[in-house]
C-alpha cells in the first residue's frame, strides 16, 4: 500500500510540474498550409495573340476579407486556348504552390467547368489522372460567337470518379469555387 | 448478522403527573442514498424500551410522554450507533438516519443530511442502476434521457451531451466523482469524457441551487460517482459485456474491488468499448464508429473520524463523424441536404476515418477529511485535470494525418469544504476553492486557432446555511462569489478586428501587427454573484419544493474568443469580447408523492436568463471555396417557461404504468422570437411486468413520442449556385417531423451461488425500426438516425 500510495503521489507531482513548465513566450502564428489565397486561370490562343488572365484572391484565407476578382475578360470569337489552372497559397512567407499538391493526388481531385448566362464557350480537359480520367488542371476552351456569361472553376475534393463532368456528378467538397464575368467579342 | 440493542433513556424531568399516551414512529435510513435499514434497533434506556425496524425500516414506540424530552440511540449492525434528542409534544413521526458503512468517502457526510448534494430543498433525480446497466454499452447522456426534461444535443449518437431544461454546454455542471468536469465543454459537439462504466451512481439535480458546486450551473448539475466500498473485508467484482447489433459492437468492463475490516480499499476498474458504422433503417452511416477505453484506480483509507482517498481515471476515446456530413461550403450542404440518401455510403467497416475526434482526459484527484470536534467535517481536496482534443478533417496533401483543431486543456483545483451541525435545526457549509487553468492550442496543425491560448484563475467561496424549525418544515439559503481572470493571446484576423472596431475599444492590448491578422492579450475579470434559497414542505404523504435561484456564469472561450472557421461544424463561428456574464433567475415547484400504488412528480419552472449567449447563423460570406455560413455569438433576454411531468401507476401486483412528459418554451425576449436548439415537447409511456419471484424478472414496453418542434427561429439564407445561376435557400432552421419509437427491453437475475449472480438483460431499441431524424442531432440535415438495435448485456457479480 505504502509503495503505491508513493507511486501515485509521484505521478501526481510529475503532472503538476510538467504542467507549469509552459514558458510566457507569446505564441506562434499558425502557418495555413493547406488554404488557397489566389486561383490564377491563364488562357493562352494556340495560334498566338494576348494571353488572357483571370484571377481571384483572397489573401487572408476564409472569413475576414472577402475574394478580390480581376476585371471581366474579353475573349477574342472563334478562337482556340489552352488553359492552365494555378493556385497558390500567398499566405505563407514563402507561397506554396498548391497546384502540385492537386496534381500529386490527381486521383482524388477534379476541375468541373461550368459555363453561365450566354457565354458561348466549349472546354475539354487537357489532363488526366493516373486512370485515365479527367483532372482539368490545363484544359482547352474554344469560344464561339459574340456573348457575356460566367465561367466557374470549381476543383471538387474526393469526387466520384469517373462521372459526367458535371457537379452534380462529381459530388466530393468544394476546396475552389472561382466565378469569372467573361464576354466573347 | 448480529442483532443488538443499546437502550438509553434520559428523561429531563421527572415529573409523572403527564399525558404519557403518545407515540413515536417513523423509519430508519440510509443517509446517503435514503433506502430504509432494517433490522435497525431503537431504544430508550431507563424505560428498557427497545423496539426493532420492521421489513420497511418502520419503528413504533408507544407509551411516551407529552412535554418529554427523550434521548434515542439508533443502532443497525452496519452502521455507527447515534444518539437523537426527540421532544415529545404529541404523537410525533421522525425518520432517523444513519451512516451507513457501506459508503465510501466520495461525499462528505454530515449528520442529518443526505448527500451533499442535495440540500433538502431540491428535487433531485436518481437513475436507476437498470438504466445504468442497460446503457453500458451508450453514453451518460443516452441514459440520463431517461429523466424527464432531459434531452440530448449533439453531433449523432457518437456525441453526445447531456441538454437540462433546455440548457447544455457550459450551462451544465458534471461533477466526476467529486471534481468537477473541465473537458472543453463548450461546444454542442464536445461530449462529457466519462466512461458510463465507472458509474456506480448517477444523479440529477435540476435545479441551479447546489452552490457548492458551481455558481454558474444554470442548466443543472449532474453527479457520477464510484460504486460504494464496504467497510469489511472482502474482494469482490463485477464483469459486465454488452453486445449490440446496431454497429455490430459492443463493450466488456470489469472492475475488482479490495476492502479491509480497517478502512483500507482499493478498487481498479477498465472498459473497452468499440462499434463500426451504425445504420439508420434506410442505409449506413458511414464512418460513424467508436472505439472507447477507460481505466480508474481508487486506494483510500476510510474510518469514521478521518479518511484519505486517491483517485485516477483515464478516459479515451475515437469518434468517427458522418462521413457525408462533412460539407463545407452553403453549396455543397444544399446538395446534402437535398439528397434523399447521404451523398456518401460505404460498406460497413469498423475502421475510423477522418472526420473524427480523438480525445483523451486524465483525472487525479486527492482528498481527506477529518472530523472536528466542534467544528465539524474539513475537507481538503487537490485535483488535476488534463484534457487533450484533437479533431481531424479530411485534409490535403502533407496535412492529411494532421489534425485541425489540437488542444490541451490543463486545470488544478483546491477545495476546501467545512460542513458544521450548529444544533439540531441549523446546519451550516462552506468553502474556498481555487483554481488553474491553461488551454494550450497547438500552432503545428495547419488551421487558425478558434480557442486560443489563455491561462485563467478562479477564485470561489460560499456559505449554505439549512434550518429546520419543524419536522415537516425546511429552508435552505446560500451565497457565493467567484472571480475569474483571464489571460489570453489570441491572433485576430486585421479584417474582423477592424469590423469590430476592436482597435479604438482596446487599443492596449495589441501585442504586435502581423501582415493579415493582429495578435491581442486581452486580460478579462468577472466577478459573478449567486444565490439560493428554498423551501420544503412535507405534508400527507406529498412533498413541496420551491426554489429561486440565481445563477451567474462568465462567458466562456468560444463565446468570448471564436473567430475564425470551424471544420467540424462547417461555418465561420464568431465570438465577441465584449460579453458580460450570463444571469439567470429561475423559480421552481415540485409536488411529488411517493406511495406504492401511485407517484408523481410536477415540475414546473420559469427561467429568465440576461445576456443570455447563443449562436446563431446570421448571414454568408464568400470564400475561395465558396460560400460558407457565419454563425455569431450574441447576448439577449431570454425566457424559458417549461413543466416535467412524472408519474408511475401500480396497476396490478405485478403490472405498472409509467409515464413522463416534459415541455419547455423558450423565447428572446428581445427580438420576441423563438430560441434556437430548444428541445420539442416529448412524452414517454411505459408498461413495466416485474415479477421478483422468478428470478427478478422484469419487462417493460416503452413508447416515446417526440413531437415536431414548431417554435423555432428562421435563420435560413439564400447562395448563389452557379451552374444554375439560381439563388437557393440554405434550410438551417426547419425542425424534423414527430416521431415515435417503440423500445423494448427484459432482463432477469440468475444466482448460481452465494457469492457469484448473474443479470441477463435483453432489448431491442426502435423496436418498428422507424425513420426520424431528431432536431438537436447536428447530422439531421445529412442523415436519418439509427434503426432498430438488438441489445445484449450480460453482468456477472462476484
Amino acid at each position: 500500500m505504502k509503495k503505491a500510495n508513493y507511486l501515485l503521489t509521484l505521478f501526481i507531482l510529475s503532472v503538476v510540474f510538467t504542467a507549469c513548465s509552459d514558458d510566457d513566450s507569446t505564441p506562434l502564428p499558425v502557418n495555413e498550409e493547406e488554404v488557397i489565397t489566389t486561383v490564377t486561370v491563364t488562357l493562352t490562343p494556340t495560334d498566338g495573340g494576348d494571353v488572357v488572365t483571370l484571377q481571384m484572391t483572397d489573401l487572408d484565407g476564409e472569413g475576414g476579407n472577402d475574394p478580390v476578382y480581376s476585371d471581366p475578360a474579353v475573349l477574342t470569337s472563334g478562337t482556340a486556348y489552352t488553359g492552365t489552372i494555378e493556385l497558390l497559397n500567398e499566405a505563407e512567407e514563402d507561397p506554396e504552390n498548391i497546384t502540385l499538391e492537386v496534381l500529386e493526388e490527381a486521383e482524388e481531385h477534379q476541375f468541373i467547368y461550368t459555363v453561365g448566362g450566354n457565354l458561348d464557350v466549349s472546354l475539354g480537359y487537357g489532363d488526366f489522372d493516373n486512370n485515365n480520367h479527367p483532372l482539368g488542371v490545363t484544359f482547352n476552351l474554344s469560344s464561339g460567337t459574340a456573348s457575356t456569361g460566367t465561367l466557374t472553376f470549381t476543383l471538387r475534393h474526393e469526387p466520384t470518379k469517373p462521372n459526367d463532368n458535371t457537379l452534380d456528378g462529381a459530388g466530393g467538397e468544394t476546396d475552389v469555387e472561382a466565378t469569372f464575368e467573361i464576354s466573347v467579342q | 448478522m448480529r442483532k443488538y440493542a443499546i437502550l438509553l433513556l434520559l428523561c429531563s424531568s421527572l415529573s409523572f403527573s403527564q399525558n404519557c399516551d403518545y407515540s413515536l414512529s417513523g423509519k430508519v435510513k440510509d443517509l446517503h442514498d435514503g433506502s430504509v435499514l432494517s433490522p435497525a434497533i431503537i431504544s430508550i434506556k431507563n424505560d428498557g424500551v427497545k423496539v426493532s425496524t420492521d421489513t420497511n425500516g418502520t419503528y413504533f414506540l408507544s407509551n411516551l410522554c407529552k412535554g418529554k424530552t427523550y434521548r434515542i440511540e439508533v443502532v443497525h449492525p452496519e452502521c455507527n450507533s447515534r444518539f437523537f434528542t426527540v421532544k415529545i409534544s404529541g404523537d410525533t413521526r421522525k425518520d432517523f438516519k444513519l451512516e451507513h458503512h457501506l459508503e465510501e468517502l466520495n461525499e462528505v457526510i454530515l449528520t442529518g443530511k443526505a448527500y451533499a448534494i442535495q440540500s433538502k430543498t431540491i428535487a433531485e433525480t436518481k437513475v436507476s442502476s437498470d438504466v445504468l446497466d442497460r446503457f453500458s454499452s451508450s453514453s451518460i447522456a443516452a441514459a440520463l434521457n431517461s429523466i424527464s426534461g432531459v434531452s440530448s444535443i449533439g453531433k449523432g449518437n457518437g456525441i453526445l451531451k447531456p441538454l437540462i431544461n433546455g440548457l447544455h454546454s457550459s450551462r451544465v455542471v458534471i461533477m466526476n466523482n467529486g471534481v468537477r468536469m473541465q473537458d472543453q465543454e463548450w461546444g454542442a459537439e464536445h461530449a462529457p469524457n466519462i466512461d458510463i462504466n465507472s458509474i456506480g451512481r448517477l444523479s440529477l439535480v435540476k435545479n441551479t441551487a447546489a452552490l457548492e458546486y458551481g455558481g454558474d450551473a444554470l442548466g443543472g448539475i449532474i453527479i457520477a460517482e464510484g460504486l460504494k466500498v464496504p467497510l469489511k473485508d472482502s474482494i469482490y467484482g463485477k464483469t459486465t459485456t454488452g453486445f449490440a447489433s446496431n454497429g455490430r459492437g459492443g463493450v466488456l468492463s470489469t472492475q475488482l474491488t479490495k476492502s479491509t475490516e480497517k478502512g483500507w480499499f482499493t478498487s481498479l476498474q477498465a472498459s473497452i468499448k468499440q462499434f463500426g458504422d451504425f445504420e439508420s433503417p434506410g442505409y449506413i452511416l458511414s464512418n460513424t464508429g467508436i472505439l472507447e477505453r477507460n481505466a480508474s484506480f481508487r486506494l483510500g483509507l476510510n474510518k469514521i473520524n478521518f479518511g484519505m482517498e486517491a483517485y485516477y481515471s483515464f478516459y479515451s476515446n475515437n469518434i468517427g463523424i458522418l462521413r457525408p456530413s462533412h460539407l463545407l461550403t452553403a453549396a455543397d450542404q444544399i446538395r446534402g441536404q437535398n439528397s434523399d440518401i447521404p451523398l456518401i455510403i460505404n460498406d460497413f467497416t469498423y475502421q475510423i476515418n477522418a472526420p473524427n475526434q480523438n480525445i483523451s482526459h486524465h483525472l487525479a484527484r486527492l482528498k481527506g477529511f477529518v472530523n472536528l470536534t466542534g467544528l465539524g467535517k474539513l475537507q481538503m481536496q487537490y485535483d488535476f485535470q488534463k484534457n487533450h482534443r484533437l479533431e481531424f478533417d479530411v485534409r490535403r496533401g502533407d496535412d492529411r494525418d494532421k489534425a485541425s483543431v489540437d488542444l490541451e486543456l490543463k486545470t488544478h483545483t483546491i477545495k476546501i469544504d467545512l460542513k458544521s451541525v450548529i444544533n439540531d435545526e441549523l446546519g451550516l457549509k462552506s468553502g474556498l476553492m481555487t483554481a488553474y487553468q491553461n488551454n494550450y492550442a497547438n500552432p503545428f496543425t495547419g488551421v487558425r486557432r478558434l480557442i486560443p491560448d489563455y491561462d485563467k484563475y478562479n477564485i470561489g467561496a460560499y456559505v449554505i446555511a439549512d434550518y429546520q424549525p419543524k419536522e415537516d418544515w425546511y429552508l435552505e439559503a446560500g451565497l457565493r462569489h467567484d472571480f475569474t481572470y483571464m489571460d489570453a493571446f489570441k491572433f485576430y484576423k486585421t479584417a474582423f478586428w477592424e469590423s469590430r472596431n476592436y482597435g479604438t475599444l482596446y487599443p492596449e492590448i495589441v501585442v504586435e501587427e502581423l501582415t493579415n491578422q493582429v495578435l491581442a492579450n486581452p486580460i478579462i475579470r468577472f466577478h459573478n454573484t449567486s444565490a439560493s434559497f428554498g423551501i420544503r414542505h412535507s405534508f400527507k404523504k406529498n412533498q413541496l419544493y420551491f426554489n429561486y435561484a440565481l445563477s451567474s456564469r462568465a462567458p466562456n472561450p468560444s463565446e468570448l474568443f471564436s473567430e475564425g472557421l470551424h471544420h467540424s461544424g462547417a461555418r465561420i463561428e464568431l465570438g465577441d469580447l465584449s460579453f458580460t456574464s450570463e444571469t439567470g433567475n429561475k423559480f421552481s415547484l415540485t409536488l411529488e408523492q411517493k406511495s406504492k400504488n401511485f407517484s408523481y412528480s410536477i415540475h414546473p419552472y420559469i427561467h429568465l436568463i440576461s445576456n443570455f449567449t447563443l449562436i446563431e447563423p446570421i448571414e454568408i460570406e464568400q470564400t475561395i471555396r465558396g460560400s460558407f455560413q457565419v454563425w455569431e455569438y450574441r447576448q439577449t433576454e431570454a425566457e424559458l417557461i417549461g413543466l416535467d411531468v412524472d408519474a408511475s401507476m401500480q396497476l396490478y401486483p405485478n403490472l405498472s404504468f409509467k409515464h413522463q412528459f416534459s415541455l419547455i418554451k423558450g423565447y428572446d425576449k428581445v427580438s420576441n422570437k423563438p430560441l434556437i436548439s430548444m428541445p420539442p415537447v416529448s412524452t414517454k409511456n411505459e408498461l413495466v411486468f416485474h415479477n421478483p419471484k422468478w428470478n427478478n424478472f422484469k419487462m417493460s414496453l416503452q413508447s416515446e413520442y417526440v413531437f415536431k418542434q414548431n417554435e423555432y427561429p428562421n435563420n435560413n439564407f439564400e447562395v448563389y449556385i452557379p451552374q444554375t445561376e439560381t439563388m437557393e435557400t440554405v434550410d438551417v432552421s426547419s425542425t424534423p417531423e414527430a416521431y415515435h419509437l417503440i423500445n423494448f427491453n427484459t432482463n432477469v437475475d440468475l444466482k448460481f451461488s452465494e457469492k457469484y449472480n448473474l443479470n441477463i438483460g435483453f432489448g431491442v431499441a426502435n423496436v418498428l425500426n422507424n425513420s426520424y431524424r431528431d432536431y438537436l442531432n447536428l447530422l439531421r440535415f445529412y442523415a436519418d438516425d439509427l434503426g432498430r438495435n438488438f441489445l445484449l448485456n450480460l453482468k456477472i457479480n462476484y
